[in-house]
């Protein structure tokens, strides 16, 4: 008997999130088939990839990272920059100047600079706080008002301070809510229920179901992304057809594969080779377990992770 | 897939003569379908009916054995050969997966005898140890070029095996292939070389050397054709390389290959995979990178790179070490002192549980503060740090038990211990069962151990 190839058919699709304005838009979402399973239906959209910047400029990264920026002199100037990179699809500010227990920046401050940034570039963008709770709910409120009419994507509304995040940037200000939960398919859940109950459109809101880097942990992280996408689109659970989106760079170039010098490490090698791999490795597990848009820093990673999305759609 | 209850109790004889130590047939067959008891365990059951139960009842995937292992995998891998396939599910969380991938680097009859010198020292070079398992470059695949002849080949092969690892036969010449297997047939290599034009040839060959045979096809459907018409000539020791002509082609054949085996129980594709992304993306490292990530994920067997640097490794095999763990069973760390950023016996102290997952996230932060210290890490349950202290693994009695049985004094001379601060509580305690020691109270989350450090540095206490 011939082999016949059996497709794989869901009911459910994974709802489309527009970033951004005008003709510069990027859609996240939107597939009905497991990741990359092209072959099960057509591909009604592909995985994007944002590009990461900081407010804090260049001063904590690597040299790699600062040869990309070479020339610029404000974060405005580096968000200029990062959108002509080859294979970006938004830009994702990282206001993580704010954090209390780092430099402790203040709001305004921060606002002023999402502001720049905003004013500066015509594309989508993703704004990250700086991890504390209690200081993103403040700092991500601004915000959301600061970039009225931009439909920015706020990352993340988390357990803690869903309801300032969800408030500003979902009903009043009219932008996009990242729902950040820890690496457990029922946090995530219950937290874009109570996203939902709160008021916001289900249909605004983007899933960060945590992140790690391939080797630490990453086994909570594949179990359940393979596991919200079995019940979004298996289920059709209305409560976990928000597409995903994985920081991916925050994670991958900190660890000590990405950052022990070749002095400390000289069998390892380049160590911009192994923190490229890293973040490129990192990402391709992520988007084949289901994440519909990953956070990337380094061009050569944006140009590899890009290229093969491509030829698998 | 396996046989429910009440399918097994169709074949019995439903006699209830109890003489297999159940009181029924039907628990009996119960027993069987949850496979706490084996079919041939009913004297009254006939031999059609076990022939029928045992095909039913056998895995939808064979574990195929080839190629002697160079290391073993870790303390407890006593398997002399590898084992691939033999998967049961299509996503971890649904069971475990079993045989982690493994992979190759490739050498070709055309490439430069330097070149190819090169690339199999560099095998030797990926070599380490990785909570607790040994990571390494399983195989080396060795191709040959239409134009290679018999002696030129069977002399790479020889070349290759001297590198000391399992050998993939790339071959689709007979003349080629049977001078490679004259050379290297008791290394168990796996002769990746019938097509639909020569497999019965190949099989022959396969099987009188007693290796496993690679099948290829240049669609899903050849590929099924082919591997039907050789398990038609008896031969059932089989692996299925995968590649298509594209990347995206390749990619449906490993996912249609698996879930026809796994989730129709179609057995003619229930075999391992070799993917070689070497093929797909010539001379780009990062998209082998990349696709090697890919293929570990949805399932490659073995994975083909050109070579393997540490850049493309060290994320690579970490993923797989996640990946394959079993979801039950939480990754543990060997209890000890891990000395963090050149830490020393004057070094401050700090300890945490052995749950794999703190370990790494505390440790990384601990080197992110650049500050010398120790971390020591006791026997707790492989327990998160709450979890453990709630299940009295992680206590004051536990801590100074270990302090004592790792002779943690007479090692190291700073008298500063910090404690997670979600066990704040047992400071008291500690500080009376372990006199001489300042015990400290950290923080809550390990993101704030960086701060915390620098500022005990900063204060001359670290």
């Amino acid at each position: 008997m011939p082999f016949t190839k059996k497709l794989q058919k869901f009911n459910a699709t994974i709802r489309t999130v527009e970033v951004g304005t005008g003709d510069k838009t990027t859609k996240l979402g939107g597939g009905n088939t497991l990741p990359f399973y092209s072959f099960d239906a057509p591909t009604a959209n592909t995985a994007k990839i944002g590009i990461e910047i900081s407010d804090l400029g260049l001063a904590h990264e690597p040299d790699c990272i600062k040869e990309v920026y070479a020339g610029c002199e404000t974060v405005a100037d580096m968000a200029k920059k990062a959108i002509t990179i080859e294979g970006v699809d938004f830009l994702c500010l990282k206001l993580e100047g704010g954090d209390p227990n780092g430099e402790n920046r203040p709001v305004e401050e921060l606002v002023a600079v999402a502001k720049e940034v905003a004013d500066a570039v015509d594309f989508p963008i993703v704004v990250e706080g700086c991890k504390n709770v209690e200081k993103d709910a403040e700092l991500l409120s601004k915000v959301a008002e600061a970039l009225q009419g931009k439909n920015v994507l706020l990352m993340s509304a988390k357990e803690e301070n869903y309801k300032n995040i969800g408030a500003a940037a979902g009903l009043a200000y009219n932008q996009l809510v990242g729902a950040e939960s820890a690496v457990d398919i029922n946090l995530a859940k219950q937290l874009n229920v109570l996203l939902k109950q709160l008021g916001v459109d289900s249909g605004k809101v983007v899933m960060n179901v945590g992140s790690s880097a391939a080797g630490y942990g990453f086994d909570y992280l594949i179990s359940t992304l393979d596991r919200v996408k079995a019940a979004a689109l298996g289920q059709n659970d209305d409560s976990l057809l928000m597409p995903i989106i994985t920081p991916v760079a925050s994670e991958t170039w900190s660890v000590k594969e990405s950052t022990a010098t070749e002095e400390d490490m000289p069998e390892w090698g380049s160590v911009v080779e192994r923190a490229i791999d890293m973040e490129i490795e990192t990402a391709v597990a992520c988007l084949a377990c289901g994440t519909d848009a990953v956070i990337l820093k380094h061009p050569t990673s944006i140009a590899t992770v890009s290229k093969m999305i491509n030829a698998l759609s | 897939m396996a046989l429910t209850g009440i399918q097994i109790f169709k074949l019995t004889p439903k006699k209830n003569c109890k003489e297999c130590g159940c009181p029924t047939c039907m628990a009996f067959s119960m027993k069987v379908a949850q496979g706490a008891m084996t079919i041939d365990q009913c004297p009254h059951m006939s031999e059609e009916a076990v022939a029928t139960l045992s095909e039913a009842s056998a895995p939808p995937m064979k574990t195929i054995k080839a190629g002697f292992k160079a290391f073993a995998d870790n303390k407890n891998d006593s398997e002399k050969e590898f084992a691939l396939g033999g998967e049961t599910v299509l996503f971890r969380h649904e069971k475990t997966f079993v045989n982690k991938t493994r992979y190759s680097v490739c050498v070709c009859t055309c490439m430069e005898d330097e070149k190819v010198d090169a690339r199999l020292k560099g095998v030797a070079a990926i070599d380490y140890d990785r909570i607790g398992d040994r990571m390494y470059v399983e195989f080396v695949t060795v191709n040959c070029c239409e134009d290679a002849s018999p002696e030129k080949y069977a002399e790479l092969v020889k070349k290759a095996d001297a590198a000391g690892r399992a050998l993939i036969l790339n071959v689709k010449d007979e003349a080629c292939a049977k001078a490679a297997l004259d050379v290297c047939k008791d290394k168990k290599p796996i002769l990746n070389a019938a097509d639909a034009s020569n497999y019965e040839a190949m099989s022959k060959l396969a099987t009188d050397a007693g290796v496993v045979l690679g099948v290829s096809g240049a669609s899903v459907e050849e590929l099924y054709d082919t591997v039907a018409a050789i398990e038609k000539l008896g031969n059932k020791n089989l692996i299925l390389d995968i590649n298509m002509e594209t990347l995206k082609d390749t990619f449906a054949a490993a996912v249609f290959v698996r879930r026809a085996a796994l989730k129709d129980t179609d057995r003619t594709f229930g075999y391992p995979s070799i993917v070689n992304v070497a093929k797909l993306a010539k001379g780009d490292s990062h998209m082998q990178a990349a696709l090697a990530a890919l293929f570990t994920m949805k399932y490659g067997s073995v994975v083909v790179v050109e070579e393997m640097s540490y850049a493309q490794a060290l994320p690579l095999y970490g993923l797989r070490q996640n990946l394959f763990t079993d979801p039950q069973k939480a990754p543990r760390i060997d209890p000890g002192i891990y000395p963090i950023n050149g830490g020393d016996e004057n070094s401050i102290c700090l300890t945490t549980v052995d749950f794999a997952l703190t370990y790494f996230l505390v440790s990384g932060e601990l080197e992110r503060s650049g500050v010398p210290c120790n971390l020591l890490i006791s026997d707790a349950g492989g327990l998160s740090v709450l979890t453990s202290w709630a299940a009295g693994k992680f206590s004051s009695g536990s801590i100074a038990k270990y302090i004592q049985e790792f002779e943690i004094e007479s090692k190291i001379k700073n008298r500063t211990l910090v404690l997670p601060g979600k066990v704040a509580v047992l400071k008291g305690d500690l500080e009376a069962k372990l006199p001489g020691w300042k015990i400290v109270v950290g923080p809550t989350e390990a993101v704030q151990l960086v701060k915390f450090l620098k500022d005990m540095q900063a204060g001359g206490q670290a």
